[in-house]
Formats: C-alpha cells, sequence, structure tokens
C-alpha cells in the first residue's frame, strides 16, 4: 500500500534522491543523485527496496514528517537523533512507524547528509531517467516544502531480515585518498605536497554541486586559461583564487579550472558528507 | 593519425585524453560511441579533451590505448555529423556595445556572424549548452566582467572564440547578441539536448 507523507517541517534542505542520471554529462546533465551513494543503498535495503529507489536526502537540520499510513523506514548517513513520537529510534535499522506517527531528525552531529527510505521508495516523475533533485540544473522534483504531502510508490520484494546494519562512525577529521592529476602539472612543484600536508577547513559556500576548502592557497605554475575540459566526480578543480573545491554529485560538466588531484572513488561518500567549519586532510594515493 | 594522445589520469575511475584540437575530439568520441554503455559510462567531450569515465575501479592504461586505437580505425566511418538551423534576430542588449568593441555598426556585426559555419564543439556549463566553435576571429569579445544574474533562455550570446544559445534562464557571463525561439533542451525529449558535439549549426536570420 501506498504511504502518504506530510511534511510538517523540511528542514534546512531535504531533496529526493536516487542514483542519479549517468550517461547524460555529454548534453551538460550531471549525474546528480545522493551525494553519500552507499548511505542511499543501505537505507533501500534496510526496507526491501530496490537499492536505488528514491529516498529523502535530508542537510545538516533533518524534516518533521507525518506518516499518514503505517511504513517501514530506515535512516542512514550522518549521525543524527531522530525521534518517533517524541521516543528515540535506531539510525541504520529498519523502524515500524504506525499510521499518524511524526517522525523528526535534529540536527546531524556528525557529518552532514540523513537518507530516510520508506518501504515502496518515494513516488516522483521521473525525468531523464531519474527522480533525483539537480539543484545545479533544475532538474527533478524540488525540494521539501512545509505542508506538502509525498507519497511511496507500491512496495515490491521482501523486506530482508537484517537487524542493525554494521556501519563505521563518521570520523572528525576525515582523511581522504586522492590520486594526483589530471592538471597537477599546472601547478608549483610542491602544490601537491601543500594539498596532503594542510589541513582543510570545509567553508559554509559548500552545496551539492561542490565542497569549498578552506586552507593555504595552491600556487600555480600556469596562469593562461584552460580550454574547458570533462570534470569527474570528486575533482579537486583549484580557481585562480588558489582555494581548492571538491566537486559534488551536482557538478558542471565541463569546467575550465585546472583539477590537481581527484577524490577517490572510495572516498567520495565521506565527501559527501562534509559539512561546514569542519575539517579534514588529503593523502596521495 | 598525428603524435599519439596524452592521457592524463582524473581519478581511479576516469581519464582525461588530451587531443590536437577539437576536430580530433570529435573524431575520437564518434569513434568511441559505440562502446559507450555498463562500463564505460560517460565519454565528455571538451574543446581538446575527452573525459571518459568508467563505472567503478581502475580502467587499466593498457586498455585505455587499445580503446582508442580501435576508435581511430572506426572513426573514418563517422564522416558527415547532423546539421541543424537555428533561426535567431540580433536584439541582444550587449549587441551595441559588442560591435563598437569589435570595429563594426550592429548590422555588420550580424551579417559576420551569420556567415559562419559553426559547429558544436562540446556542451557544458548547463544542460543543453552548446559551445559554438567556427566563430569569425574578428568577433571574440571577452566576457562581461560582471555576470547576470539571470540570463533569459533562448538568448544567443558570444565570448571569446564561442557562440551559444542559452538552453534556460540561468545566470551567465556571456554577451548578448540577440535571440533564439528554438527550444534547445527539454528534459520531456529524448534526447533532452537539441544539440550534440560534432553537430553542424547554420545560423539564419529570423
Amino acid at each position: 500500500m501506498s504511504v502518504t507523507i506530510e511534511v510538517i517541517k523540511p528542514g534546512a534542505l531535504t531533496t529526493v534522491q536516487d542514483l542519479g542520471r549517468p550517461g547524460f554529462a555529454h548534453l551538460g546533465i550531471p549525474r546528480s543523485g545522493a551525494a553519500d551513494r552507499a548511505s542511499l543503498k543501505l537505507a533501500n535495503r534496510l526496507v526491501g527496496n530496490a537499492e536505488g529507489a528514491a529516498a529523502l536526502e535530508c542537510t545538516l537540520i533533518g524534516p518533521s514528517l507525518r506518516f499518514h499510513n503505517d511504513a517501514l523506514i530506515a535512516i542512514t548517513g550522518a549521525e543524527v537523533s531522530a525521534r518517533l513520537d517524541g521516543e528515540e529510534v535506531a539510525l541504520n535499522c529498519a523502524v515500524t512507524i504506525p499510521a499518524g506517527g511524526l517522525l523528526e531528525l535534529a540536527t546531524t552531529s556528525t557529518g552532514l547528509r540523513s537518507y530516510i527510505a520508506v518501504r515502496g521508495g518515494i513516488e516522483a516523475e521521473p525525468m531523464i531517467g531519474s527522480r533525483s533533485s539537480d539543484l545545479l540544473s533544475g532538474l527533478g522534483p524540488a525540494p521539501l516544502k512545509a505542508g506538502q504531502t509525498i507519497a511511496t510508490e507500491e512496495p515490491l520484494g521482501e523486506v530482508p531480515a537484517i537487524g542493525v546494519a554494521p556501519v563505521a562512525p563518521p570520523v572528525d577529521v576525515p582523511l581522504l585518498q586522492v590520486v594526483a592529476g589530471p592538471r597537477a602539472d599546472w601547478f608549483a612543484d610542491d602544490a601537491l605536497a601543500l594539498l596532503a600536508a594542510s589541513s582543510w577547513e570545509v567553508s559554509s559556500d559548500s552545496n551539492r554541486s561542490g565542497v569549498r576548502l578552506i586552507g593555504p592557497e595552491l600556487p600555480r605554475l600556469r596562469h593562461d586559461q584552460l580550454h574547458s575540459e570533462g570534470m569527474a566526480h570528486g575533482a579537486i578543480q583549484v580557481p585562480a583564487s588558489g582555494q581548492p573545491i571538491i566537486l559534488l554529485a551536482d557538478h558542471p560538466t565541463t569546467g575550465g579550472y585546472p583539477v590537481i588531484a581527484v577524490v577517490a572513488s572510495a572516498d567520495l561518500d565521506a565527501a559527501g558528507q562534509l559539512r561546514p567549519g569542519q575539517k579534514l586532510r588529503f593523502a596521495l594515493s | 593519425m598525428s603524435s599519439p594522445p596524452t592521457i592524463r589520469p582524473a581519478g581511479n575511475h576516469s581519464v582525461l585524453i588530451e587531443l590536437e584540437g577539437n576536430d580530433a575530439v570529435q573524431r575520437l568520441a564518434a569513434g568511441l560511441e559505440a562502446r559507450r554503455g555498463s562500463e564505460l559510462e560517460e565519454i565528455v567531450p571538451g574543446h581538446e579533451t575527452l573525459l571518459l569515465v568508467w563505472r567503478e575501479g581502475a580502467p587499466p592504461i593498457g586498455a585505455i590505448e587499445q580503446l582508442i586505437s580501435g576508435a581511430e580505425l572506426t572513426a573514418e566511418a563517422s564522416a558527415q555529423p547532423a546539421a541543424i538551423e537555428l533561426r535567431v534576430r540580433y536584439d541582444g542588449p550587449d549587441l551595441a556595445a559588442v560591435a563598437e568593441s569589435c570595429g563594426f555598426s550592429p548590422e555588420e556585426l550580424a551579417t559576420r556572424h551569420l556567415a559562419c559555419r559553426y559547429r558544436v564543439g562540446f556542451i557544458g556549463f548547463s544542460p543543453g549548452f552548446a559551445y559554438l566553435l567556427g566563430g569569425d576571429p574578428a568577433l571574440q569579445p571577452p566576457r562581461l566582467a560582471e555576470p547576470r544574474t539571470r540570463v533569459p533562455a533562448g538568448a544567443l550570446a558570444i565570448a571569446g572564440p564561442y557562440s551559444a544559445v542559452y538552453p534556460r534562464s540561468s545566470p551567465g557571463g556571456w554577451n548578448l547578441i540577440g535571440s533564439c525561439d528554438e527550444p534547445t533542451f527539454d528534459p520531456a525529449q529524448n534526447p533532452p539536448a537539441l544539440l550534440t558535439a560534432g553537430m553542424a549549426v547554420r545560423l539564419v536570420a529570423k
């Protein structure tokens, strides 16, 4: 049965996300999708959804949601206090919500993005093969608003008998593995060493397109204009200011700033959990 | 073929292939198109580069070289790119200033701009935003010092060697010289973008 959910408070930014729309970058369409894909997949598995089903991605301050029907949900991703009718509920496991239940997520304590999967998956009109909200391009459903109701699709398949999924707790100062290039040669000899040796702070001017970092200026060797080129997810782009930007799910498909290094695929989900004010480090692999 | 392309690592799931000019980019992209699929997820042309993104894991460098040489053999077949006409008006808010800075009257600018044979070099910046190459070397104004917060959909714009039609309303720093009513991006269509890299584009006066 489909579940109707009323948005009492939308939180700071709650969007519908699935695994995005890969295969369209040559048309200027970002992949988009969950910024922390592993957490989205886990949330879906816990409630018996296909791992790429649409779920809610909550940013920093979580939403308050009134469930109008019995539902099965799972919350994954950032560490956050979640309450069902005032009672604390566990993360990383399936939680039964009775009809009329109020689910409230507080502000994340570690990490930035929580995922709420509801059995059946969130209903939304697919756009270019995905239900993801791409905030850069304005594709997919708009962020949640107070008073709005959302619904789930009809559930398919069995509910798996998983208890609490073992999930490594987020760390205070993550260490992200990076691969040098493609434009490391546009920087001074010591720039890569400086990238790896420094402590970086996440700027408040970060979003689903990119994480802006504050730290030492990465010195450039070449100052001529780079022709626009394709950008990979996790690319560390360095604009003229010398302050790097890690490109996330909604990043522009091409760009004209040189990329000194790219975050290794295994650490892209961790990059999607970086929160403003947090410190991080890089390791060259 | 000329000198072998430079293969630059772009993380452990993609590589950036540097080529000599956009023609070589189009040839290699066309030659690789049949390989796009579940493993090779994205083939993204740039001005002088092609980014290849794999689903996961490290693409072995040997395999990339094989992929490229295989693509070169088949590229001959991809001879004639599709051609498209866009009907435009020269009525943009920056037309007079751009014409003056290039030493022409607005009418001369329009005539020169219409006379060029354009080709889509690559798409980027926003969905369906096609960078048109092949413009008149005498018409290369720099980007605006202060980008506009809102450029209307359909604005015909130039900056440096490129011309473009803004597919949708967005912020933008290019010089707006005219407009085009033809929709160039519609997410409900398949493909959603009217223009793709390699396509020949003729501008005709409306």
